[in-house]
């Protein structure tokens, strides 16, 4: 085997094993950061040796094995500058390690890389260092990569990564899930930064680098990794659920000149139905283990009502309209507040709508919100107060930030206009 | 990216005989390793030709042919559709199927929105 084919299979078995492998070796070096240096020295082992010796039958156990030894020999050459008596307990757990090199155990490396989620996305870090760091330990992306799908410098995401480890170190967070007490916070800030990404991948735009888009993937998968860890978890499958289903309409959410479709306009023929079959069990899961009114769990019903209207004057709106109640309580940010009223108008009819959208005037996060005039404008229409409508209309243009929307919203002021 | 990975059919497959209690407790390991691994999106092993129909639109009206067919080895016994990186991912993954007589399977990738026209944009609402 070619040294150039096994970098390329190296590069695979990164996102394979490396987030076993930093999660295991950060358990016995209780730091993240000299971790993911162990695995990285054992890759570059692996590509010194594999070209003559092949690749082994269990690369994660060779390469494991390796950065135990390299582990061992570290701490050696530590010891040998100063011996503390702390360390000289490690040591004797290192050579126990070192000689039992056989299988983990599945629950171990489970306990470890839920440990690792949890330490990435610790409340320690500002929320781009979670992002970072977690999508660089657990989603085997290089800082490279990170930085493209994020639209900044490659130097501004490495600083992110080495600051961040060094807050861990520093602030000497323990190796380890949180106890019950902290428990509903950190999963809290674990999920948050799992749908940031998500939300990230999600707000691509045309042109974007390709690794963009892709962090939806990203997200996902690690949200799945996360749902088979803690499966009794009723919001971890409730975001898997509504990160699945939202997944499912990817390719009708932009028309051919990359310009976003409204949900309601969608092509529902381009929705993946095998994503949402999985997103529709995630929920079941949830609402089966009595986490329905979770934040997430809400959006996820929100989702799946549209996933399951065939078409659009097939969807459930007074059972959206409910759920939006629910969500308000639980997340009352401005945006679900008026996604909130555009359900109520469509389910009980304008009026009802617009008496909340009303009261939604003065928000001051909706200030320079588009969608705001263009709901507003949609409600004022429908109850023929074109007038109204027109300049609601025309404010929408004013604030939208692409053509085709804008050359839309003219056209509805316009036509306000003729009324 | 996806990628479909097909199992080829064998004598065994095409005559209806279910795997061993073995090779089918290593497969749960090994699919088991994949949902671990968030890659999996689904599987499915397929029965015999003898049971399967094919039609073909050859002439002005389709064509009904039931099974079995014969030319084994071009015929499919079952599939993994996996969620992956890039190809090489997906040759790692399953140079580690529990496979070891004879078996072949066959890598593809699932074409995908953004190979027809370049694609995503700002979220809508709702």
């Amino acid at each position: 085997m070619s040294s150039v084919e096994t970098q390329r299979t190296l590069d695979a078995l990164w996102r394979i094993e490396s987030p076993k492998l930093i999660a295991g070796l950060s358990r016995i070096v209780r730091d993240v950061g000299v971790a993911e240096e162990l695995a990285q020295d054992a890759f570059v082992s692996a590509l010194a040796q594999w070209p003559e010796s092949g690749i082994p039958r269990n690369p994660g156990a060779w390469l494991m094995a390796v950065a135990k030894r390299r582990a061992i020999d570290r701490f050696r050459r530590e010891d040998l500058r100063e011996r503390k008596h702390q360390e000289l307990a490690r040591d004797h757990q290192l050579q126990r390690l070192g000689e039992s090199d056989t299988d983990t155990r599945d629950d171990d490396i489970d306990d470890d890389l839920l440990r690792l989620i949890f330490i990435a996305c610790h409340p320690v870090l500002s929320a781009d260092a979670r992002v970072a760091l977690t999508l660089r330990l657990l989603g085997g992306l290089s800082t490279g990569q990170i930085a493209r799908a994020f639209l900044v410098a490659e130097p501004v995401v490495a600083q992110r990564i080495v600051r961040a480890k060094r807050t861990l170190s520093e602030a000497r967070v323990p190796f380890e899930v949180p106890n019950a007490a902290e428990r509903e916070a950190r999963l809290a800030s674990v999920l948050g930064v799992l749908y940031l990404i998500f939300n990230e991948g999600y707000a691509a735009s045309a042109g974007d680098d390709v690794l963009r888009p892709q962090l939806c993937d990203d997200a996902l998968r690690l949200g799945r990794v996360l749902a088979q860890l803690l499966p009794d978890d009723p919001e971890v499958n409730a975001l898997v659920a509504l990160m699945e289903i939202q997944a499912s309409r990817a390719s009708a959410r932009v028309n051919a000149s990359g310009e976003p479709i409204l949900l309601l306009d969608q092509d529902r023929g381009k929705w993946d139905q095998l994503l949402i079959r999985r997103g529709l069990a995630a929920l079941e899961r949830a609402e089966g283990l009595g986490g329905a009114s979770g934040p997430y769990a809400l959006q996820a019903a929100i989702a799946a009502c549209h996933a399951r209207a065939a078409t659009p004057d097939q969807t459930d709106w007074t059972r959206i309209a409910a759920l939006y109640d629910a969500l308000v309580v639980v997340l009352p940010s401005p945006v679900v507040q008026l996604n909130r009223a555009v359900a109520v108008g469509m389910a009980y009819g304008a009026a009802a709508g617009l008496e909340l959208v009303d009261a939604l005037m003065s928000e001051p996060a909706l200030k320079t919100y588009r969608l705001l005039p263009s709901v507003r404008g949609d409600l004022l229409e429908k109850l023929s107060r074109f007038g109204e409508a027109q300049a609601e209309f025309s404010r929408a243009a004013e604030l939208s930030q692409n053509a085709r929307d804008r050359a839309v919203m003219r056209e509805r002021a316009a036509r306000c206009a003729r009324r | 990216m996806r990628f479909m990975v097909l199992v080829k059919a064998s004598d065994a497959s095409e005559a209806g005989v279910l795997p061993s209690a073995e090779l089918l407790g290593k497969m749960g390991q090994f699919n088991e390793e994949l949902v671990r691994a968030g890659v999996l999106l689904a599987a499915d092993g397929l029965q015999p030709t003898s049971k399967g129909t094919r039609i073909s639109f050859a002439g002005p009206r389709p064509t009904v042919t039931d099974g079995p067919f014969t030319e084994t080895k071009e015929l499919i016994a079952g599939y993994w559709m996996l969620q992956l990186k890039s190809k090489d991912e997906a040759v790692a993954w399953l140079s580690r199927a529990p496979f070891d007589s004879g078996e072949v399977v066959e890598i593809r990738q699932v074409y995908e929105a953004e190979d027809f026209a370049p694609v995503f944009a700002r979220s809508e609402p709702g």
